[in-house]
């Protein structure tokens, strides 16, 4: 996105105003922004400092890889209503048009005294301030049976990529009348519908290849997001194909063996034919070895996304705990907005504006029918507060699904676009 | 006056040939084929630009011929080779919107069934009128003070671009599916948009609960921002 002159002469006009230093030393001495994580919260957050700083900071993004798969969508793969290539995208434009130095390395150790982080393949970077957006890593042994080893057996697919294409090559395999498992994570975890969004989509194109098939969740919770909505979509669309064994069945106690391909649930064991599993959940592990965790997640501040622990670092998305927010990629854009415009205001004398969040999930439960439910969200000392919020009502007609459905595909062009700056 | 004379003979010219296979749309069942266009176009009494510009004596009038709405520029040129909008070019614009008008901001994937179409056409006909380019069927007094107020603040252009960050989460620079794109709007068209849902004229789930939010002060803002980005 080229910058409009009325854009560089306000940022540039700001900078040289709030910057005493003289211009060589400015020059030389451009402050460091380390953004670990080139997902929803981190590529946003590194194109927004970059934009917002008119190059009066020094923007590295640190993403191991070189085409980033939106878990976002990856579902709507699985059902066959997007191609796995719609769903990648480069850092391309970030670099080119935006000055950001993408790092294609793993980010492997944070030095919160020296300001330092380190990459796996050696380089040491310094920050003034390091933002942290590394989304989620499992728990192991959250599911008995099942670690990380496992996972082309039982797939997550809940980082997208090669994962999700797994998963629907066994789905796609799988015998006629054969049984898919998914093991539910408990709360909280990364896409609250995301799991029963999966279910309607598997059972989508169960339906039309496989429809003597049977989906199975093994679910440690009571209740999950728009459940009323999933539950009516699948009585509709997928009458008796979906059975889901609550806690109050036994849920909460499962066990998986991948090489059996049996999942225990309470002691009785089920013969599977593709099983995925979905574990619990914390904060994406550079998070943890920076040392800015309490528990799974990392504590931040609702006005900036400031970590509690060390306001330097900044946590964004998944792994923050900031309070009402979903877990979304939605979420993560929205808080790394408030992030950029705190450290621009910091490090290159922006103008500070108040902290403002909003979420809206879109769902696809069958074709043309999509549900959403959405928040908008405000800072206060204890954290990320809900103001008002909607879901989609169960008796809506054909056209707003079908509407709703649409909304989220224009959504998806959107978002990716604030995030790489570029379709 | 010499170029509205030239577009009056035009319509003329227009309204005296027929148009045999198209004249057979119902008007009735065209009236709920417009509800999606209403959501961004007013037509018939009343109607003032919105997101779209209004229909009122859309029948020969220029293609992007209304002066206060800011058209894209495959429209405003189009006008300017003298195209009119005619039974004919709108059933074949509706067709395949993005296809007949490339660059046209208008979001709407087109309707591909014909009979459907003449339907549509035929409503559009029966309420737009034709076009008369003495008649000013946008009316300033009609400005509710709600929204006069508002165009009366000097927006913080600053702030607007800080606010805009949560439209553009969902609001691409170009349309995507079936959400618009909002850059480049005249302020006017802009605020009573996002007016609209805040005084419940319009009702969308995620529109209504974000203008919601946003004060005077907001509203000019992003008004400031959005009409001067390209």
């Amino acid at each position: 996105m080229p910058l409009d002159r009325r854009q560089f002469l306000t940022s540039a006009a700001a900078v040289s105003a709030t910057l005493a230093a003289p211009m060589i030393a400015r020059a030389q001495t451009a402050p460091n922004v380390v953004v670990i994580g080139g997902g929803a919260g981190g590529a946003t957050a590194a194109r927004y400092i970059a934009n917002g700083s008119q190059g009066a900071i020094n923007v590295t993004l640190v993403e191991p890889t070189r085409s980033y798969y939106t878990c976002f969508f990856s579902n709507l793969y699985l059902g066959g209503f997007r191609e796995i290539d719609s769903l990648g995208h480069s850092y391309g434009t970030l670099a080119a048009e935006y000055g950001i130095n993408v790092a294609h390395d793993w980010a492997v150790d944070v030095d919160r005294q020296a300001k330092t982080v380190t990459l796996a393949g050696g380089a040491s970077l310094s920050y003034d301030r390091l933002v942290l957006s590394p989304g989620i890593d499992f728990i192991e042994d959250s599911v008995p049976g099942w670690s990380l080893a496992s996972q082309n057996a039982m797939p997550h697919a809940y980082k997208a990529g090669s994962q999700t294409e797994l998963l629907k090559a066994q789905l796609a395999n799988m015998r006629e009348g054969g049984v898919f498992a998914m093991v539910a994570p408990p709360n909280p975890y990364r896409c609250p519908p995301g799991p029963y969004e999966r279910v309607s989509m598997v059972a989508h194109m169960l339906k039309e290849t496989n429809p003597t098939a049977k989906i199975l969740i093994v679910d440690p919770k009571d209740k999950f997001s728009k459940q009323g909505l999933f539950e009516d979509g699948w009585q509709r669309h997928y009458s008796g194909m979906i059975e889901r064994i609550g806690p109050d069945f036994g849920g909460a106690n499962v066990a998986v063996d991948p090489s059996a391909m049996t999942v225990s649930i309470d002691g009785q064991v089920e013969q599977v034919d593709v099983c995925n599993v979905i574990p619990a959940m914390r904060a994406g592990r550079i998070a943890e070895i920076a040392g800015v965790t309490d528990g799974n997640w990392a504590p931040v501040s609702a006005y900036n996304l400031a970590s509690r622990i060390d306001e330097n670092v900044h946590v964004l998305g998944d792994a923050a705990a900031q309070g009402d927010m979903p877990k979304s990629g939605f979420s993560a854009n929205s808080q790394a907005k408030v992030c950029a415009n705190s450290i621009v205001a910091d490090l290159a004398g922006g103008r500070a504006f108040p902290a403002r969040f909003a979420n809206t999930c879109w769902s696809l439960i069958d074709t043309n029918d999509g549900i959403k439910v959405g928040a908008t969200y405000e800072a206060t000392d204890e954290k990320i507060a809900k103001i008002d919020g909607f879901v989609s009502q169960v008796d809506e007609d054909a056209a707003t699904r079908e509407a709703t459905y649409r909304e989220s595909l224009g959504w998806y062009d959107a978002i990716t676009e604030d995030m790489f700056g570029t379709a | 006056m010499g170029k509205q004379g030239l577009f009056a003979f035009a319509l003329i010219c227009w309204a005296m040939q027929s148009s045999p296979a198209l004249s057979e749309g119902d008007p009735v069942a065209g009236q709920a084929a417009f509800r999606p266009c209403a959501a961004c176009h007013m037509i018939g009494d009343g109607a003032i630009n919105r997101v779209g510009p209004h229909l009122n004596g859309l029948m020969g009038r220029p293609v992007g011929g209304l002066s206060d709405y800011r058209y894209s520029d495959t429209l405003t040129e189009a006008g300017n080779e003298g195209e009119l909008w005619t039974e004919d070019r709108l059933n074949r614009f509706l067709e395949d919107p993005k296809g007949y008008y490339r660059g046209t901001r208008m979001v709407f994937r087109g309707i591909s069934d014909p009979d459907s179409r003449a339907d549509l056409v035929a409503y559009i006909l029966a309420e737009a009128g034709n076009y008369d380019s003495a008649a000013t069927p946008t009316s300033t007094e009609d400005v509710p003070p709600e929204i006069a107020a508002i165009l009366a603040i000097e927006g913080d252009y600053a702030y607007g671009e800080y606010l805009s960050s949560e439209c553009t989460a969902c609001h691409a620079a170009q349309s995507g599916g079936d959400i618009p794109s909002i850059v480049g709007l005249a302020p006017s068209t802009f605020v009573h948009s996002l007016m609209s849902y805040k005084i419940g004229q319009r009702d969308h789930q995620v529109m209504t609960m974000i203008a919601n939010r946003l004060g005077d002060e907001e509203i000019a803002a992003l008004a400031a921002y959005f009409t001067a980005v390209e």
